[in-house]
């Protein structure tokens, strides 16, 4: 247990330190969600969105998952150029630890995205955003976590795609429609019922049901408890799939 | 033949067959190996024979669909970790990130082999000067020369002293004197620590010049075995012909199967 610690210590410093080398890259990826915070906010002020609580209380908790889904999904494109390079063989033959090879990747992401939220608060905040702490913080934790099982589903992606090429279209093709079907931009309340059906086997759906509640501080609200569900089983499902991969060969 | 304890590679009836949409396909029919502790091999075999089907198998990155092996005394099915702590492995196409600094990937490499960070870093020094690369550490890597980048993905298996070193087409892509430069290395490491070295190359000359034993695989199996000088009368009728006949002659491509081709289709 203190060696796989300590793999999955080394295995993070090193990708840290690879994503501080690009700073730039780090503010780009807030800027997104934040655009939507900007210039798509301002719309929902007066629009009656079937809920308790202010628009930016229905709007943020959506921007934090979308950036978690857009954020972390592209994980591995950075993964099949090491695997080019022959970076990922040279560490499997060596004794570190397999799962450690892939959560000190994921662990930096979720760290890079979780930084990201934050400032998505702060701007938020500014922007009129009033929620108590305790459900900002109950959104980030979601927010790490729906990071932590995106990038392992995408570094399992990448350890069987042999080109950049062919990775991007697949990562598309799976988060337009999640993004459409969790009830990001707007709450699923909302939908027809035919839609609101079908949302929910889209397991994104409740994590973004849970950070609603989370941040009007309705913590006792049963979304919050089939949010915290679904968010650990995903993490479950996703890190052991993801370790898999490096431990298996032919990749 | 030797005892077993001499042994650094040991294989039997080593095999993977890899499914694919068309139906299994064979790539390594089943593998004897007996390579001595401190003994340069070189593995040849022309393209698709399955050198870097072995060659992976060995180095714990790829598992057998059948026969056994038994690497640095670790049996390689049961203790793939006890074969990693006594191997070091350098890809064709090595296997360091060119914007990271050659100091930074001796020191993590070094913690990949559970050295401490203060032993990983002095670990570092000491392969940058024993290799050749002192006052390269704080270069990025994609920065260096192929004979200097050749010379990091050796330090970054030699990492942690392994007794056997697998080198997959070591100079494939490098000028004559880095040709040169990395066989006086590769002798060099022999002769200090007394380290087997298994290399794949397509260059017979490198074979000739370096090996002390050659294993010729066609098809997925073993075709031929011996010194260099034991093929080429074996199987090219004399010990002055050149290795590239034996080889010839070895896979089917010699002079009889020429003749025997029509000169135009």
């Amino acid at each position: 247990m203190r060696l796989l610690l300590s793999d999955i210590a080394v295995v993070y410093g090193r990708y840290a330190r690879q994503t501080l080398r690009s700073k730039a890259a780090m503010l780009f990826g807030a800027l997104m969600p934040a655009l939507y915070l900007v210039f798509y906010g301002p719309l929902l002020t007066d629009v009656p969105l079937g809920r308790s609580g202010s628009s930016w209380q229905v709007l943020v908790p959506g921007l934090l998952l979308q950036l978690a889904l857009f954020g972390s999904t592209f994980a591995g494109l950075g993964l099949i150029v090491e695997k080019q390079q022959g970076v990922v063989e040279r560490m499997r033959v060596t004794p570190v630890s397999r799962p450690a090879l892939l959560l000190g990747r994921v662990l930096k992401d979720a760290t890079l995205l979780v930084v990201q939220a934050v400032l998505l608060v702060a701007v938020a905040l500014a922007m009129g955003l009033r929620a108590p702490l305790a459900g900002i913080l109950i959104g980030l934790a979601f927010t790490g976590a729906l990071s932590l099982s995106l990038a392992s589903l995408s570094y399992a992606l990448a350890m069987t795609t042999a080109v950049p090429q062919a990775f991007a279209p697949v990562v598309n093709a799976v988060t337009m429609p999640l993004m459409l079907l969790s009830g990001l931009l707007l709450p699923m309340s909302l939908a027809p019922t035919w839609l609101d059906v079908l949302s929910h086997v889209v397991p994104l759906r409740y994590l973004v049901d849970a950070v609603r509640a989370a941040f009007t501080g309705d913590y006792t609200a049963p979304a919050l408890l089939y949010g915290t569900v679904t968010a650990i089983a995903l993490m479950a499902v996703s890190v052991a799939a993801g370790t898999r991969y490096f431990r298996r060969a032919g990749a | 033949m030797d005892a077993p304890h001499t042994l650094s590679i040991r294989t039997c009836g080593l095999a993977r067959t890899f499914t694919t949409p068309r139906g299994p396909v064979d790539a390594v029919r089943g593998i004897d190996l007996a390579v001595r502790q401190g003994e340069i091999l070189g593995f040849l075999g022309p393209n698709g024979a399955g050198k870097t089907t072995t060659l992976r198998m060995l180095t714990t990155l790829l598992a057998p669909t059948g026969g056994t092996a038994t690497i640095a005394g670790h049996d390689l099915a049961r203790d793939p970790a006890g074969v990693r702590r006594r191997i070091g492995y350098v890809a064709q196409s090595g296997g360091v990130d060119p914007t990271v600094s050659v100091r930074e990937e001796l020191v993590t490499q070094g913690r990949f082999y559970r050295l401490r960070t203060p032993d990983a870093q002095a670990r570092a020094e000491e392969l940058a000067a024993e290799l050749g690369l002192d006052g390269l550490l704080e270069r990025p890597c994609g920065a260096l020369s192929g004979g200097q980048r050749r010379r990091l993905d050796i330090a970054m298996a030699l990492t942690h002293r392994p007794e056997i070193l697998f080198l997959d087409e070591p100079t494939t892509g490098l000028d004559p004197g880095s040709r040169a430069d990395l066989w006086d290395l590769v002798r060099r490491i022999r002769s200090a620590w007394g380290t087997t070295v298994f290399l794949t190359t397509h260059y017979l000359d490198e074979a000739d010049a370096l090996a002390d034993r050659l294993v010729v695989v066609d098809k997925g199996a073993v075709a031929a075995e011996g010194t260099p000088a034991e093929l080429k009368t074996r199987h090219a009728g004399s010990p002055t012909a050149t290795l590239q006949d034996a080889f010839l002659a070895i896979t089917g491509r010699g002079a009889a199967a020429r003749d025997a081709a029509p000169l135009a289709v």
